[in-house]
């Protein structure tokens, strides 16, 4: 069964193969699934990862090593020491150097047959139909939503299966969107959570494997969808629960109402930073909570002023490090004991980064607490701007 | 009815770190109420402030997404299981 919508044999020929590359993928060619013609169209295909990170690692890593001919790569981030625990395209040596660039060193020593594509930039509204098109399919290997819905319209109009995958901390999920008469992103998620409510990984945390297990699940199906075999994860989403040791999936309908493949009332790629921003819900508005700089918190404690400080982190990350004097009140036990409060005092909020400290000082207000504020950039901030013992994590 | 509902990981924390919970209705409303009853935190991030599913939150009853077999009213048999799945986006 093949599924791409223009297979990667569509500029000629697929292309033959050197004797280096018979030696090199001489286990595949085993394979009668894969074989020399199978070969070939991996030679001949053109995928694109978006993001170089946990996802983006291992996919690229395997369809390298596979003999996929041409990948691209869209990433504008630099390599920190804090992806290491996860993204294996990147080593020690490489913090601070440009993703691509540790990227194209990797994947070159993976296989020097590869063609690389790299794009060093962020993926917009402006750039997506332009990179995308070029290609035969899409792994989405984002970090948020906004690049996520962007990714799934720009595959839609564009006809390109959007091989897809998502982490948080011990659970994934995978799926291949858009595929010819198949759903898409969308269809699941209609719209996007309210920033703030579903924390990142850089705040909530991620088991180092669980992206090597999704990223390798992404990469298998676009192998599977560049050679027509095996059942393509296309109407399932499948869900990884690392836990358990639990795989299952669930099934997908195309939304006839779905905006992008339903109606098609979705022409054109939109404003997806606006369409993420949220109009509602848990997380809305936390642009209006009242901020206070590190560096002024701890001035004006300094000289005296009382201000109470509230960690609304969890105790696991009150056991890294936390600000002298601090009480410790995860922000699922706020409401719990916001009665206990002296809701005249002056309080300061902070966490790992500042969002769950805002949701917490809105929570405050709400009570009726009026000097309250987020400490900005939370315990990280902190760290860099006021107390360098304090680690960052 | 007598049901089995699944938690993601992101959601179990606020059950007392249950990722599978047993609950009972006549339909899926009234099984995510009892859950809700029992986990007052978890209310919020199932349903919105009129009682309804979010864009962004998912639910899967014996593998089969509510919203195209007849959404929060659907009814549920003795032994189903009922999957919760939330929108996350880590990469």
């Amino acid at each position: 069964m093949t599924t791409l919508a223009s297979p990667p044999s569509r500029s000629g020929p697929a292309p033959t193969l050197e004797r280096e590359e018979l030696l090199r993928y001489g286990r595949h060619l085993l394979l009668p699934e894969v074989a020399i013609d199978g070969q070939r169209k991996l030679k001949a295909a053109r995928v694109l990862i978006v993001g170089a990170g946990g996802l983006g690692s291992p996919a690229a890593l395997y369809l390298a090593a596979a003999g996929v001919g041409t990948l691209g790569l869209v990433d504008f981030d630099i390599v920190e020491i804090t992806n290491l625990q996860r993204q294996l395209l990147h080593g020690t040596r490489d913090v601070g150097r440009l993703k691509l660039d540790s990227a194209r060193d990797r994947l070159h020593d993976a296989n020097p047959n590869v063609k690389l594509e790299l794009h060093a930039t962020r993926l917009t509204s402006a750039n997506a139909l332009t990179i995308i098109r070029e290609y035969d399919l899409v792994l989405d290997g984002t970090d948020n939503f906004a690049t996520r819905y962007l990714v799934n319209d720009a595959c839609v109009l564009l006809g390109k299966p959007n091989v897809y995958g998502s982490i948080f901390r011990f659970d994934g999920q995978a799926s291949v969107f858009a595929a010819v008469d198949g759903p898409c992103y969308r269809c699941i998620y209609p719209e996007p959570p309210p920033p703030g409510l579903v924390p990142s990984c850089a705040e909530g945390g991620v088991l180092g494997v669980l992206p090597g297990l999704v990223g390798t699940l992404q990469a298998t199906e676009a192998i599977k969808l560049i050679l027509g075999i095996g059942t393509p994860l296309i109407g399932r989403l499948l869900l990884v629960n690392t836990l358990d040791a639990q795989f299952r999936s669930v099934k997908v309908r195309r939304n006839p109402l779905c905006p992008a493949c339903g109606t098609r009332e979705l022409r054109e790629l939109a404003d997806y930073e606006q369409f993420c921003a949220g109009s509602g819900g848990e997380a809305a508005g936390l642009d209006a909570v009242p901020q206070i700089e590190p560096r002024e918190l701890a001035i004006r404690r300094a000289s005296g002023e009382a201000i109470q400080v509230i960690d609304v982190r969890e105790p696991h990350e009150w056991e890294i490090g936390r600000i002298d004097g601090a009480r410790l009140i995860p922000l699922h036990r706020l409401g719990g004991v916001i009665q206990e409060l002296d809701a005249n005092a002056a309080i300061a909020v902070y966490c790992k980064g500042g969002t769950r400290s805002a949701l917490a000082v809105r929570d405050l207000q709400n009570a009726g607490f009026r000097r309250v504020w987020s400490v900005s950039g939370g315990i990280l901030r902190w760290s860099r701007e006021v107390d360098a013992s304090v680690p960052e994590y | 009815m007598s049901l089995t509902i699944t938690l993601p990981s992101i959601l179990a924390r606020l059950a007392d770190g249950n990722r599978a919970l047993d609950a009972s209705g006549a339909t899926v409303a009234e099984a995510v109420a009892d859950v809700t009853r029992r986990f007052p935190s978890l209310a919020p991030r199932l349903v919105d402030e009129r009682g309804e599913p979010y864009p962004f939150v998912t639910y899967y009853l014996n593998d089969e997404d509510i919203r195209f077999a007849g959404g929060f009213g659907a009814a549920v048999r003795d032994g189903d299981e009922l999957t919760i799945v939330s929108a996350v986006a880590g990469g």
